[in-house]
């Protein structure tokens, strides 16, 4: 291999690194509550401290468990998405290509449909 | 496009989709969407070194089909076809103008080929987290490259067309 091509192949690597560093530090947070998109468009938000199975339109469904959120079936051939790591409060993002739905982690404690003793405690 | 070149094209987009189907068997997935090893691009790799992007990219998209009517969708050729391109013309102009060997293209091949597809799949979820997959996949392109233009280094010196 050529000087070069190693100087090439390190800065990938370097930006990788660099890229990781700084998402590492955007996401860094509490992560309480989840939001599912399906096509770019917002299906819910749903609290990550509420035991519960959402059926995403007729494609998908997910669970949340102990504070993590997983994708537990989809009509897709391939079930990428059932194999991706699960959501908890660190964040992260559970994609199903085909279907076209997002999960991700979002920072706010939870919305007001999937929490509402906030409301009875003011 | 003599008998002999035909029968070549031929055989390399045969092995190109076994290729497919044998990676298709191997459970590579490390809880990141679109990391894989990308055998497939051995065949590809191969042709451009011997002949030029013409026939890589008849090759290529020849595979792309056949694997996605055979084992896929209509998304998951999109997603091929993006990435296949993209990765095909960074390697043509890096085998022109970098002077990079064999090892060197094939790294520039799959990165390209792992951010296109990445892009697109953001495009069509029409969702910009997607892109915190990007290191991950920046990496295992490199890791992947390196194997497959090993691979096609030492394929090539034997094999005489």
């Amino acid at each position: 291999m050529k000087k070069k091509e190693v100087i090439f192949i390190i800065s990938i690597l370097a930006s990788a690194l660099l890229l990781w560093g700084i998402m590492l530090l955007i996401r860094k947070g509490d992560y309480g509550s989840v939001r599912i998109t399906v096509n770019g468009e917002e299906y819910g938000t749903y609290s990550l401290s509420q035991d519960q199975v959402i059926s995403i339109g007729e494609t998908n469904v997910c669970e949340i468990r102990d504070g993590q959120i997983k994708m537990t079936g989809a009509d897709c051939p391939d079930h990428l998405c059932m194999k991706q790591k699960a959501v908890g409060s660190s964040g992260g993002t559970i994609v199903c290509l085909p279907n076209k739905v997002v999960i991700e982690g979002v920072k706010a404690a939870g919305s007001e449909e999937s929490s509402p003793e906030f409301d009875t405690a003011v | 496009m003599n008998h002999k070149k035909t029968a070549y094209l031929g055989l390399f987009a045969a092995v190109a989709i076994i290729f497919g189907y044998v990676e298709s068997l191997i459970p590579f997935f490390a809880g990141i969407p679109g990391m894989k090893l990308g055998l497939a691009n051995l065949a590809v790799l191969f042709i451009l070194e011997k002949y030029t992007w013409k026939e890589a990219a008849l090759v290529s998209a020849v595979r792309i089909l056949v694997i996605g009517f055979l084992f896929g969708n209509m998304f998951s050729i999109l997603y091929s076809l993006a990435g296949a391109a993209l990765s095909l013309a960074v390697m043509t102009l890096m085998k022109k103008f970098s002077g990079f060997s064999i090892l060197g293209i094939s790294v520039a091949g799959g990165v390209s080929h792992n951010i296109g597809q990445l892009i697109v799949a953001a495009l069509i979820v029409e969702n910009t987290s997607l892109l915190y997959y990007a290191p991950a996949l920046l990496i295992s392109g490199v890791v992947t490259g390196l194997l497959i233009g090993l691979l096609t280094g030492e394929v090539t010196k034997r094999i005489r067309l």
